[in-house]
């Protein structure tokens, strides 16, 4: 059992699994969300847009915390709103538009960044600095995971039900415009939590992943929700593990982890009976 | 006559600034069963979309009775994602969204009235399939399931036997009865004459942008004019309505 508790004897390692078990706990249940509203490409989309965000907190203010995360955090609202705007006015299907908008946010966020620092900066805000995340950083994960618990717990009803039949919420006066802003925003934090973590590239990584693989082997919302946590919480530990004794770079190899788990788990649904799924919008 | 339940006066209706019915004066009994009836197209649906107030008024003005306020509204094309992981109890349990709000628990009372509607709409043994597994009359029942829980004293139907087997029409138009019987206003928009010739007291046309709200068997007694006036008109509709 050496192999396992060796690792974390080390201040970094023990550091970088509780930014990982933070992100599992906040991340993923978001992420199993995101899956069922069809919006994991918007996720993507939003991890990308935190780049240039962060980027101009650390032109103005270098390496701040507070710069870099509110930047980030203003950045992915930003093209998340208007994403979906140009979606809904143009001619563009949501996913074309999302493709050009994180292209583009990538394309400035690089560019800013390249600007003022050296090539070792870059492959931080790309694939993240898990294992060298200080004690703020630390802080500012665990208090987004918080606040994503807690969001999540206080729009899970409307949200559901905005989720599985927005028609009738906004026929019942529910607040379906608060759920999915609500939502939004949580989904923007835990991005911003994920970049500091694992990066950009890999932000969307923890939190899709996981959802990916429960929706697979669950059909019900409360199990996929505790199995998107568990996938989670165990590709981090997985990939700290094989970043340590592999000698690789922790934030590839924890979301390889978790990729590793859900082509198992796709491999394994593979086998089993296929469910039979009603895939029509309309009733008849 | 009882009181009105809707009254319409000078309503147009539309989308994007185009009208789609416009200058519309009705009052619809309180309790009444009221059988929305025109070619596809007409607007039946934009007008009760603008009822339900999922559009808003062009024009005119739109009076409910107090307890109408309380209302269900079935649209045509159900938005329900079928592949979202909920089982039909919970589905239907969403119709009490306006008794439990975001944080109340789901008291007995509650429990017992989904329970109901379940039994009511033969929905009990399915109750905890995914709504995803069932077939297209199955998620019929659960909307008007969910419709019960509602509770509603004003219920507005857009083509709610569309695509359902008869047996399943049968039972739902049997529920729509039942509302009746219990004095709640329903609007139903259909296009089977037959249905309309024997369980609906009243018919509102819509028809090359107007409508009127008429006993049914006005209609069947209409005489056919030769130009101009409502029995032009209405033409189609009683000769469909006395085939």
């Amino acid at each position: 059992m050496n192999w396992l508790i060796d690792p974390f004897e080390f201040e970094f390692m023990r550091g970088a699994l509780a930014a990982c078990v933070a992100l599992s706990l906040g991340a993923a249940p978001i992420g199993v969300f995101m899956l069922l509203r069809r919006m994991s490409l918007m996720g993507d989309a939003i991890s990308h847009a935190i780049l240039p965000g962060a980027a101009i907190g650390y032109l103005v203010a270098g390496m701040s915390l507070g710069a870099m995360t509110l930047g980030g955090i203003v950045a992915g609202v930003a093209v998340a709103l208007a994403a979906g705007a140009v979606a809904r006015r143009s001619a563009l299907r949501e996913d074309a538009s999302l493709a050009a908008f994180y292209l583009i946010s990538l394309a400035i966020g690089v560019l800013l960044v390249s600007l003022r620092s050296r090539n070792v900066d870059l492959l931080h805000v790309l694939f993240g600095s898990v294992l060298s995340l200080d004690a703020d950083t630390l802080m500012l994960i665990a208090g987004i995971a918080t606040v994503s618990l807690f969001g999540l717990a206080l729009l899970y009803r409307p949200l559901v039900i905005e989720c599985a039949d927005p028609a009738f919420l906004r026929q019942a006066g529910g607040p379906g415009a608060v759920a999915h802003m609500g939502f939004l925003l949580l989904a923007v934090l835990n991005l911003v939590a994920g970049f500091h973590a694992l990066g950009t590239l890999m932000a969307v990584g923890i939190m899709v992943l996981p959802a990916a693989a429960a929706r697979l082997i669950s059909d019900r919302l409360d199990t996929m929700l505790a199995l998107a946590v568990a996938f989670a919480l165990a590709g981090s530990l997985g990939g700290l593990l094989l970043s340590y004794h592999g000698d690789v770079p922790a934030g590839p190899s924890v979301v390889m982890s978790l990729g590793f788990i859900y082509l198992l788990v796709l491999l394994t649904s593979a086998l089993l009976p296929r469910r039979h799924w009603h895939t029509g919008e309309t009733t008849g | 006559m009882s009181a009105a339940a809707l009254t319409l006066t000078g309503v147009s209706a539309g989308y994007g600034g185009q009208s789609t019915v416009s200058d519309i004066s009705l009052a619809v009994p309180a309790g009444a069963r009221v059988a929305v009836i025109g070619a596809n197209g007409a607007g039946k649906s934009t007008l009760l979309r603008t009822i339900a107030g999922e559009l808003p008024l062009m024009a005119g003005q739109m009076r409910r009775c107090e307890t109408c306020a309380r209302m269900g509204y079935l649209p045509q094309a159900a938005t329900v994602d079928r592949r979202f992981p909920i089982s039909v109890y919970e589905f239907v349990a969403m119709g009490a969204w306006q008794r439990l709000g975001v944080f109340r628990r789901m008291s007995p009372s509650v429990r017992q009235s989904i329970a109901n509607a379940l039994e009511r709409t033969g929905l009990t043994a399915l109750s905890r399939r995914p709504i995803g597994e069932l077939s297209g009359g199955q998620l019929q029942r659960a909307r008007f399931a969910r419709l019960i829980l509602q509770d509603a004293a004003m219920l507005l139907l857009d083509e709610p036997f569309a695509g359902v087997d008869r047996p399943t029409r049968e039972a739902l138009m049997q529920l729509v009865d039942g509302w009746h019987a219990e004095g709640r206003t329903t609007l139903v928009v259909l296009h089977d004459v037959e249905l309309v010739r024997q369980r609906f007291e009243l018919c509102l046309t819509v028809d090359d942008g107007h409508a009127q709200l008429t006993p049914t068997v006005e209609l069947l007694t209409l005489r056919p004019t030769s130009a101009g006036g409502n029995g032009t008109r209405h033409d189609f509709l009683r000769n469909a309505l006395r085939a």
